[in-house]
């Protein structure tokens, strides 16, 4: 009895007895899960127009960082380091178009999935080669992103916001508006959707694959910069990043591969329900439950429905 | 010349169907256990059997169990790493319970430990597939590597966290590492592994590999065909992770001494992938050359350049290390993807017809 009094009683006690320190929690992991949904964006931007589950998002990210950080170190002025790392990420893009992709055209999507892991690695050495290995300090303040915390008191307690995370939360639905837009009305996104459906019947009516390989992969190269700043201005930036990256899998899962308002939504939920479960029910187990809760959320969810909540249900025929 | 099968007339189906049909083959091979068994143990030095041969064995047995799993039957996984650590731990906790059992039976009962889990998470095969599979591996890796952490039965209640080997002894040889003689445990793992590939072949050209090549090229088809595709994808999952418990448990005792959960975490589940690709998917030889190239490129890396003159600093042989493999797996995939095995057959048609090209 004890044992179910704690599983579910106890922590709708705590949350109920404490509700600044249920909301603090709550804000806690929506922002968290605004940073998994803007990775996981990266991954449904290129899913949707080329068909590549994009294994190397997570690094992209942080070799975005990296660069950016790494340039300003080099004494080059913060703005202009913005400019040359958004060149930085067409030169990427331009090359894994024509070195990796372009000879792959057409092949099982296992084995493009495959290839993103070779340019993961790739990457990974290329930028501790160039920047090394070491954590490095985001240049927030140069980029004029806010600093400090603004307290809001709420039920006899108080909540703390970042300024920087609010500043996150705007960016992140500029940027997904911003891309909903363009998928859905220009001549382009409509393009891109039909290189997602099949590679071969794009080519045949004309579509230019390697244009919108270039486009996408440089669609989601800036938003990997956005989240690369984003993140590095919470914490640092590091390659330690990349493992957090493996969290929007699971965002991906629940939200649908094909969705981007799915890969919003997925990134809130696994967001507020691993920070959830983690600050109530994590004591239970011991902690640090964060590590797989999520993956186990996304399972459980897949069970009952394969597609995910906005994604395209599969119809298979002989 | 010497490759050629001409006079070589098969009068039985048995012999029409056997695994290695040209006598040069069953001779090639007979060398190479003949070197293995016998020339390595006798002349080779400690760093060659220590750092070289026993962890190429072991990793070829993972790559082997992952092979079945995504080469055979197409279930990609990401999960091989926490498959080995269940090995591992099982084994550990079996030989502290009852220390007198032999140890090598508690290798191999290890294996059926990983087996359970691994049919545990293989469990949602049958309503997912492809990536969503992957990530449900990859759940499976990261709630194992917390439990290796974080539920301190698993490791015996110790203040470091980690599983130390306890010293066992077979035919009053110490045999465990890190104190055992290099020779005698090199023998074992060579048995061992020489013995599951042994097993490995058999199963996959019998009626179970065929059920799971079916299933992996068409698992509609197959389904047709009146393959039950659940018990299929769960007997690939249960006979590929029995292998990388096997391999986990080996790696443990035979050639670390003590291991964290460090050793299993994300990033060896990769390394095992990797072999696999660059390897060959579907191939047995493959898992042994991938385990090769990736297991001695950093080796290789260390060594020749300084004998060379040009050291290069440690980091940047791992930084070199990482750029390298990761370009030899696109290499691998667009230009030959059934990876180094398919290359090694090529090699081999090549000089069955050599001097004259047809």
């Amino acid at each position: 009895m004890d044992i179910l009094y704690k599983i579910f009683i106890d922590p709708f006690m705590q949350m109920g007895g404490a509700p600044d320190l249920l909301i603090q929690v709550l804000w806690e992991g929506l922002v968290g899960g605004v940073l998994y949904a803007l990775i996981a964006l990266g991954f449904v931007l290129i899913f949707k127009a080329s068909g590549v589950f994009n294994f190397a998002q997570g690094i992209m990210v942080v070799f975005a960082a990296l660069t950016l950080v790494g340039l300003y170190e080099k004494g080059v002025p913060a703005f202009l380091a913005l400019a040359l790392t958004v060149g930085v990420m067409l030169l990427l893009a331009y090359s894994v178009e024509r070195i990796v992709l372009k000879p792959l055209v057409n092949q099982p999507d296992i084995i493009l999935f495959m290839a993103t892991f070779g340019l993961t690695y790739f990457l990974i050495g290329l930028g501790e080669l160039i920047f090394g290995g070491s954590p490095k300090q985001m240049i927030a303040s140069q980029l004029y992103l806010p600093k400090g915390s603004i307290d809001i008191p709420m039920f006899g307690g108080s909540v703390m916001l970042q300024k920087i995370d609010i500043a996150a939360a705007i960016i992140a639905s500029l940027m997904v508006a911003g891309l909903a837009l363009f998928f859905q009305y220009t001549r382009i996104g409509r393009a891109l959707r039909a290189v997602a459906d099949s590679h071969k019947a794009a080519l045949s009516v004309g579509i230019s694959l390697e244009q919108i390989w270039v486009i996408v992969w440089f669609a989601a190269g800036i938003v990997a910069l956005a989240t690369g700043i984003m993140w590095g201005a919470r914490s640092e930036v590091s390659f330690a990043l990349q493992i957090i990256a493996l969290k929007a899998l699971p965002v991906l899962i629940l939200g649908g591969f094909t969705s981007i308002p799915g890969a919003i939504v997925g990134g809130l939920i696994i967001g507020v329900g691993e920070k959830i479960g983690e600050f109530y029910w994590g004591p239970l187990l011991g902690n640090g439950i964060e590590s797989w809760l999520a993956y186990m959320i996304a399972l459980a969810f897949l069970l009952f429905r394969p597609q995910g909540l906005f994604g395209e249900k599969i119809i298979e025929r002989i | 010349m010497l490759y050629r099968e001409a006079g070589q007339y098969k009068t039985s189906y048995q012999s029409d169907q056997a695994i290695f049909p040209i006598r040069q083959d069953r001779i090639g091979l007979g060398i190479i256990l003949f070197i293995a068994f016998v020339v390595i143990p006798v002349f080779g030095n400690d760093f060659l059997i220590n750092a070289v041969m026993i962890p190429f064995l072991i990793f070829s047995l993972a790559a082997i169990g992952l092979n079945i799993l995504t080469g055979y039957t197409g279930l990609l996984s990401l999960g091989t790493g926490a498959f080995m650590g269940v090995g591992a731990y099982a084994c550990y906790k079996l030989t502290t319970m009852f220390p007198n059992v032999n140890i090598l039976v508690w290798v191999i009962c290890s294996g059926f430990f990983s087996a359970a889990v691994g049919v545990l998470f293989g469990l949602p095969s049958l309503r997912i597939k492809g990536f969503y599979l992957a990530v449900a591996t990859l759940a499976a890796q990261f709630f194992l590597d917390w439990c290796f952490i974080r539920v301190p039965w698993l490791y015996n209640y110790n203040s470091s966290g980690a599983i130390q080997v306890p010293e066992r002894r077979f035919l009053d040889m110490l045999i465990s590492a890190p104190n055992g003689q290099p020779v005698v445990r090199y023998l074992i793992v060579l048995s061992i592994v020489v013995v599951m590939t042994w097993i490995a072949s058999n199963i996959i050209h019998g009626r179970i590999g065929r059920m799971w090549m079916a299933v992996r090229d068409q698992d509609l088809a197959a389904e047709l065909m009146g393959i039950r595709l659940l018990p299929t994808k769960l007997s690939a999952f249960a006979v590929s992770s029995f292998y990388c418990g096997v391999s986990g448990a080996l790696l443990v005792f035979f050639w670390y001494g003590a291991a964290e959960s460090d050793v299993f975490n994300v990033n060896q589940s990769f390394q095992i992938l990797f072999m696999v690709i660059i390897g060959g998917l579907g191939s047995l030889v493959g898992s042994f050359f991938g385990a090769a190239l990736i297991f001695i490129l950093p080796i290789v890396l260390r060594y020749v350049p300084s004998m060379l003159g040009l050291p290069i600093q440690s980091a940047t042989v791992e930084h070199l290390t990482f750029m390298i493999i990761g370009s030899m797996i696109i290499f691998f995939l667009i230009v030959e993807p059934h990876g180094l095995a398919r290359l090694w057959q090529i090699a081999k048609q090549k000089l069955r017809v050599w001097p004259f090209p047809y």
